[in-house]
């Protein structure tokens, strides 16, 4: 079943996401520092090597447990810089707002992008506001530009993935996602999911010493960790084997995930980062991690193999099943 | 956590593994099979989940059953639901449902086409729904089998009480034990044992499967939707067989009682009453449906806007019906994985997570 219209799956980050870029962008784009999709551009000017990156916030509710979208608009672009191996710096910040929308809101999230920019050590410092006629948007879009300068050392690439090397993850895994749907649904649980929102420069940062050895960095958003890792391995000779008791997530995510039927391995994060070390250097860079409070929770989760293109996890009962790089929407389950 | 952990424990596991493993040894040696059918959608995803199948000695096969109501569903009764639609109706209906094939589209193709396709969490958003929007009609996709069918009368119950007027159901309500007893009845559907549902049963009660124990000696299990769960129904229903003693057990006694769950089949049996069922795969079966009864009939979506959920047609390739009856395994099917794709589902059970394509796509696949 083809389709000639824009689903909402399309941009949900997973196979159709790929396939609409795959057959819309990169036909038309992908020459040049766009190939290979990485997070951020590498770009080359005067001596200086930069990173350039781009995203946007359509995120329903506006303020959620754990964050708003002004905070998320931050965080997109830092994190999708520093993953590149970049120190970001400055950052452009462009509003879509939706008539009607309440002003005392828009402060939170404009104190959100101020605070949220300190913290990270980014300036927002080029802009753009427009209003759209009520019904057009849904309260606030946002989107954020940023440019960085590369951290000497990363020479990141898919390519440069082997077998043997040791998969990291910098916390626990998909409490954004399940934090903004329960916000959105209305469901409340004990303890609660706090969104993880959050720039992953510290753990960049701290991972640099030992860049040598760090072949690939990613952050899990839209599609996971399953979409990360998958697209690591798809069409190479290379796999990952993920063990499930190391994968960190919190019992909150887990309750909510359970709850609804979804796989916490497909859900969104926005504060953590994948990455792949070589083995000698996995021990370093995970103590590294674990100095830093967003690394406490930081854990080896499984090593790159050589069983061709598949992701597979050895689930705590001790059976094995493949991650599947998520479709589109995540569809809660009837029942 | 903690309670969870406990049905997911990998000593248990194996521990279970070595007995099935003997006894499934032992009735290979007499020439008899393990082939115990899941019937629930939700055990069939489970098993995939947590990589349940390949724990099973060779001896043991795992079939899946028709107990995904997502894949049941007829084509028929989607292009209903688009015809409402396309009536400026809102649909509201759970998430899955979205991507069931139709005979020519799917709800999700629709929406972006610009119909108004609400997904609910629960039967209760389309009470919401109706309340936000007292001007225009809601629909509410009624499917499911007894678990989802009380929750959704409910709806009815609440919106009676509450004077909402401008809500509707368009059921297609399914019961489990005439499909149980329909693949019996198929000659060519070989099952030693049925692992019943979970869910289910705590609305029907264990007792519901009593007549099958008694009129054709199949060991029935209620079980758990977690691995141990699973592994332990499975063992105790080869135990039977290899002692030719078919009974009915409970071994899901933490939430299901032998007589279910008394208020909800009250309500059920307040508002609906036994039809003839159309599943996909299955063909028509005698009273394997629940359908509002005439009293409620202002709450009937097909009776109040006049649409059939009959007929329909869908691609002559699938093999849905031979998959949810167990009579192949999903990679089996010609297009499985080439022509239909959980991106692409041709038939239904490639369409719910639950589904026995999407799982065995998602967790097992091989090729």
């Amino acid at each position: 079943m083809t389709t000639r219209k824009i689903l909402l799956g399309h941009g949900g980050g997973g196979r159709l996401s790929r396939d609409l870029i795959a057959q819309e962008i990169l036909p038309r784009f992908g020459e040049g520092p766009l190939a290979g999709l990485p997070d951020g551009a590498l770009l080359e000017f005067g001596g200086q090597k930069l990173v350039f990156s781009t995203d946007s916030f359509v995120v329903h509710p506006l303020e959620f447990p754990g964050g708003n979208i002004g905070e998320l608009a931050v965080h997109g672009t830092v994190n999708d810089i520093a993953v590149s191996g970049g120190k970001p710096l400055w950052l452009s910040l462009a509003a879509v707002l939706e008539e009607g929308l309440d002003l005392a809101l828009y402060r939170r999230v404009l104190d959100s992008v101020k605070a949220a920019a300190r913290e990270c050590g980014v300036q927002v410092v080029t802009g753009d506001t427009k209003v759209v006629a009520r019904g057009q948007c849904d309260g606030v879009y946002l989107n954020t530009a940023g440019i960085g300068v590369s951290i000497e050392g990363f020479e990141l690439s898919q390519g440069a993935v082997r077998a043997g090397d040791q998969v990291l993850v910098s916390g626990t895994l998909g409490e954004h996602g399940m934090a903004v749907m329960a916000a959105r649904e209305g469901i409340a649980i004990a303890g609660g999911v706090v969104s993880d929102t959050a720039g992953v420069q510290r753990l960049v940062q701290a991972a640099a010493p030992f860049a040598a050895g760090v072949r690939f960095m990613r952050d899990p958003t839209r599609g996971g960790a399953a979409a990360v890792l998958g697209e690591i391995v798809e069409d190479t000779s290379i796999g990952i084997l993920l063990d499930e008791q190391a994968i960190p997530f919190s019992p909150g995510a887990r309750a909510i995930a359970e709850m609804l039927g979804l796989d916490l391995l497909h859900v969104a994060s926005e504060g953590r980062m994948i990455l792949i070390s070589a083995p000698e250097c996995s021990a370093k860079i995970l103590a590294a991690w674990k100095a830093l409070p967003e690394g406490e929770n930081a854990g080896v989760i499984g090593r790159v193999s050589e069983d061709a293109g598949r992701v597979i996890l050895t689930t705590a009962i001790g059976g094995r099943r493949l991650v599947d790089i998520p479709r589109g929407e995540l569809l809660p389950r009837i029942c | 956590m903690k309670y969870i952990e406990g049905f997911r424990d990998a000593d248990a596991a194996r521990f279970l593994h070595d007995k099935l493993a003997a006894t499934g040894e032992e009735l290979a040696r007499e020439g008899r099979t393990v082939r115990v059918m899941e019937v629930c959608g939700s055990h069939t995803m489970a098993i995939a989940r947590f990589g349940v199948r390949g724990m099973l000695p060779d001896t043991v096969s795992l079939l899946s059953g028709p107990g995904c109501p997502v894949c049941v569903t007829d084509a028929a009764y989607i292009d209903a639901a688009i015809e409402l639609a396309e009536r400026e109706i809102i649909i509201a209906t759970f998430g899955d449902m979205m991507r069931v094939p139709g005979s020519r589209e799917t709800l999700a193709q629709l929406r972006a086409a610009g119909a108004e396709v609400e997904v609910c969490y629960s039967p209760e958003g389309a009470l919401v729904l109706a309340r936000n929007n007292p001007e225009r009609e809601v629909v509410f996709l009624g499917i499911g089998f007894e678990t989802t069918t009380a929750p959704v009368v409910s709806l009815v119950h609440t919106a009676q009480a509450q004077g909402v007027r401008n809500l509707s159901v368009l059921t297609a309500f399914k019961l489990v034990p005439p499909a149980l007893d329909a693949l019996i009845a198929d000659v060519e559907v070989q099952i030693d044992a049925f692992l019943c549902p979970a869910h289910v049963s705590a609305i029907i009660g264990s007792e519901a499967y009593r007549p099958i124990v008694e009129q054709h000696s199949i060991p029935c299990a209620v079980a758990g939707f977690e691995p141990l769960d699973i592994l332990y129904g499975v063992q105790v229903l080869a135990e039977m067989l290899a002692q030719d003693k078919p009974a009915l057990v409970n071994h899901y006694a933490r939430v299901v009682r032998p007589e279910g769950n008394l208020a909800a089949k009250t309500l059920i049996d307040a508002y609906l009453e036994p039809v003839d069922a159309g599943w996909r795969g299955l063909g028509e079966l005698p009273r394997s449906g629940l359908g509002l009864r005439e009293r409620w009939s202002a709450y009937d979506a097909a009776k109040r806007f006049s649409v059939s959920t009959r007929g329909g047609s869908f691609d002559p390739r699938c093999r849905c019906g031979d998959v949810l009856k167990g009579k192949i395994i999903p990679p089996q099917c010609p297009i499985f994985g080439k022509v239909c794709t959980p991106d692409n589902p041709v038939g239904a059970c490639m369409v719910s997570s639950e589904g026995s394509c999407a799982a065995y796509y998602r967790y097992s696949r091989t090729d």
